[in-house]
């Protein structure tokens, strides 16, 4: 088991004529993924390496019986990729689009609430299920199939937190990128909620920034709901107020969102915070140790 | 990116907004004939710089003649205005802006911005004008009224009269309040905008609704589909570095410690600043160079860190997804042999290609401090410039 993706998931990648996406849908598929489709406007009817493509998300759905879609179409268009994507009901979507302006995605999780729909990102990294479903940019050889599950709001510190996992022995059962963005489809906290009823799933490492109040929510999640061992990161400990640190959403604004902050919500609802994101895998192996003890 | 207050009326004023009239002058003799222009008794001159505050720190003047308008300004431009939002060194007055004064009878609050707890556009109002917002949410809470907009219906009048309502507004101020802010809601929807504060927000003695501040942002991601907003971007008012970083595509903030730090993602960035300080240093920035960089990414973002002449020592952090460690590797070779290299650099690489990258540094012939992982890598780094375990 696993939380979204497994080896049944059966994806189609929007805009898979650009080459980045065409760059990951191959690796997807060498991971085994099962890469069904892609879809873009007008070139229906084509295919890449032995992908077809479709003119729209109805036809490469009926035709694929796709469950999934990964969107790499760009910033000025891929809000509208995601809105096809609900209105065709699929069932998870996960957007990979960096600079989306914000007021497209204001309109989008307008649209998500009630529709059949769960948006991951945009400005994520993707989904994994180590050993089965690779949906994203993440290299994929840095994983290890297991019972950790890792959420995170950055791309690169999620390999990192991986890669630590790893080396100390320690598998992943999925790993969530949920995106760097002020508005986002899916928080840290409807990820805990699904970790927390995942069979395989024994501990989690929720990795969050500076900015909004996500982690603080997801603390409050933690204490109240979560059954099983939290170790959690907060990066921007240094970062000075009112600068937006690379994503739109990492910014102290209004004397809120500090990582003080989160670290004092965090570690008031019972997680073991790491303070140096070099000790993410080892507070983790501390945290399974002494349960298992 | 911010826009300064005369930009940001012109653009209010474009979508219908009550604004009153003014022009910007960038000399003495400038604001004196833009003062005649107006052909009013009085005006005001305020400084135009990106920060708050310019009236406490003498940047604003009611004014009564050509002659008065051409000394303030004469007085201000060319100086540096220190206000609470400037730090110490304040900011170099340009330019100025010539404004007809209005009789005020009350001041308001008005704000519009993008809440991201809501996902949704949402207006901040107070009858505390004229003071900053965080001061009056600290002490008096019961003042503000907050409405979130729904996107896929709009700025609803029956919204605009609530908040009218709550202000204390009434007759046909109600009115002329609910035609300001749609006209304010449409600005900021068809510019892409994140914030549009009024600050204040007057009813004039003739019972008119006016906007005597005005300041705007606009959300990086929505200029894409507004070149001429893009325009109005005053590269005096922002880091030179950041400017630089900008042309690259890299995203930089400047800091004031001294370890350059250069790191792929921006969650990593942040964390490689914070792993820095926990072993006794202080970052000199914040760079990530995303994560298609490029040989010539790599050596821009190397000049700019270099640039900084605060910077002691570099340190790398590179975790390798989509981006291939030879071709970092190759990158800073590359860029080590252009800026001629001075200082101590460590370099943590890890990820796709490492071993093909770790070679290439090992053969470049460039001093190199090669680290294990990160916490070795902020180790090397503190040492390097002598702090640190």
């Amino acid at each position: 088991m696993s939380i979204l993706v497994n080896k049944d998931t059966r994806v189609l990648t929007q805009g898979i004529t650009g080459a980045t996406a065409q760059l990951h849908t191959r690796a997807c598929k060498e991971y085994g993924t099962q890469m069904v489709g892609g879809v873009v406007p007008g070139k229906g009817g084509t295919s890449f390496e032995g992908i077809p493509i479709f003119n729209t998300v109805a036809e490469a759905k009926r035709a694929t019986g796709a469950n999934a879609v990964i969107n790499y179409v760009p910033p000025a268009f891929s809000s509208d990729a995601v809105i096809e994507a609900i209105a065709e009901e699929m069932p998870l979507i996960i957007c990979i689009t960096e600079n989306i302006p914000v007021l497209d995605m204001v309109k989008v999780k307008h649209y998500l609430k009630g529709s059949k729909s769960r948006l991951i990102g945009p400005n994520c990294p993707g989904i994994i299920t180590p050993g089965e479903c690779k949906i994203g940019i993440m290299p994929g050889y840095i994983h290890k199939p297991g019972r950790v599950g890792v959420v995170s709001r950055s791309g690169t510190l999620t390999y990192e937190a991986v890669y630590q996992l790893t080396q100390l022995g320690i598998g992943q059962s999925t790993c969530i990128g949920i995106g760097g963005d002020p508005i986002i489809g899916t928080s840290h906290t409807e990820a805990m909620a699904l970790f927390n009823d995942d069979p395989a799933t024994d501990a989690v490492i929720m990795i969050g920034e500076i900015g909004g109040t996500d982690e603080e929510e997801a603390a409050d999640y933690v204490k109240h709901h979560f059954k099983k061992p939290v170790v959690a990161f907060i990066a921007g400990q240094t970062a000075p107020k009112g600068r937006r640190m690379g994503h739109a959403g990492a910014i102290i604004s209004g004397g809120r969102g500090t990582a003080a902050d989160k670290i004092a919500a965090l570690e008031a609802a019972g997680i073991a915070v790491a303070m140096s994101p070099a000790d993410l895998g080892s507070t983790m192996k501390r945290v399974l140790d002494g349960k298992s003890n | 990116m911010n826009i300064h207050e005369f930009q940001a009326k012109h653009i209010l004023r474009s979508f219908g907004a009550a604004v009153p009239n003014g022009q910007p002058a960038t000399t003495g003799d400038e604001a004196a004939m833009a003062f005649s222009a107006l052909k009013v008794p009085k005006a005001v001159v305020k400084a135009q710089i990106h920060a708050g505050g310019r009236g406490k720190a003498g940047g604003v003047k009611l004014v009564s003649s050509p002659q008065e308008a051409k000394a303030f300004a004469d007085g201000l431009l060319g100086k540096r205005l220190v206000t609470h939002q400037t730090g110490p060194e304040g900011r170099l007055v340009r330019r100025v802006y010539v404004e007809e004064a209005s009789a005020v009878a009350r001041e308001l609050y008005l704000g519009m911005l993008v809440d991201r707890k809501a996902a949704a556009v949402s207006i901040i109002a107070s009858t505390e004008g004229g003071m900053e917002i965080e001061e009056v949410a600290a002490k008096t809470p019961d003042r503000i009224v907050t409405e979130t907009i729904n996107p896929l219906i709009g700025l609803s009048p029956y919204l605009s009269r609530k908040i009218a309502f709550k202000l204390g507004l009434k007759d046909k101020q109600v009115n002329l309040f609910a035609t300001l802010l749609s006209a304010l809601y449409r600005a900021f929807i068809e510019t892409d905008a994140s914030l549009i504060e009024i600050n204040p927000l007057v009813v004039t003695q003739d019972n008119r609704i006016v906007c005597l501040d005005a300041k705007m942002s606009f959300d990086d991601n929505g200029l894409i589909r507004h070149p001429d907003i893009r325009e109005l971007r005053d590269p005096n008012e922002e880091d030179p570095g950041e400017t630089e970083a900008a042309k690259y595509d890299l995203s930089y903030v400047h800091l004031d410690g001294n370890i350059g730090c250069m790191v792929n993602g921006a969650g990593l960035a942040m964390a490689t600043m914070d792993i820095v300080k926990i072993y006794g240093a202080e970052p000199a920035n914040f760079l990530d160079v995303g994560g298609g960089a490029n040989t010539e990414k790599v050596a821009a973002a190397f000049r700019i860190l270099l640039s900084d002449s605060r910077v002691k020592a570099v340190l790398i952090n590179i975790f390798g997804g989509i981006m291939r460690c030879d071709v970092l590797a190759q990158g800073v070779v590359e860029a080590a042999r252009q800026v001629k290299l001075s200082v101590p650099l460590v370099v943590r690489m890890e990820g796709t290609n490492v071993d093909k990258g770790k070679q290439i540094l090992a053969e470049s012939g460039i001093k190199v401090i090669a680290a294990a992982d990160m916490a070795d890598a902020a180790r090397r780094v503190t040492q390097a410039i002598g702090v640190g375990a």
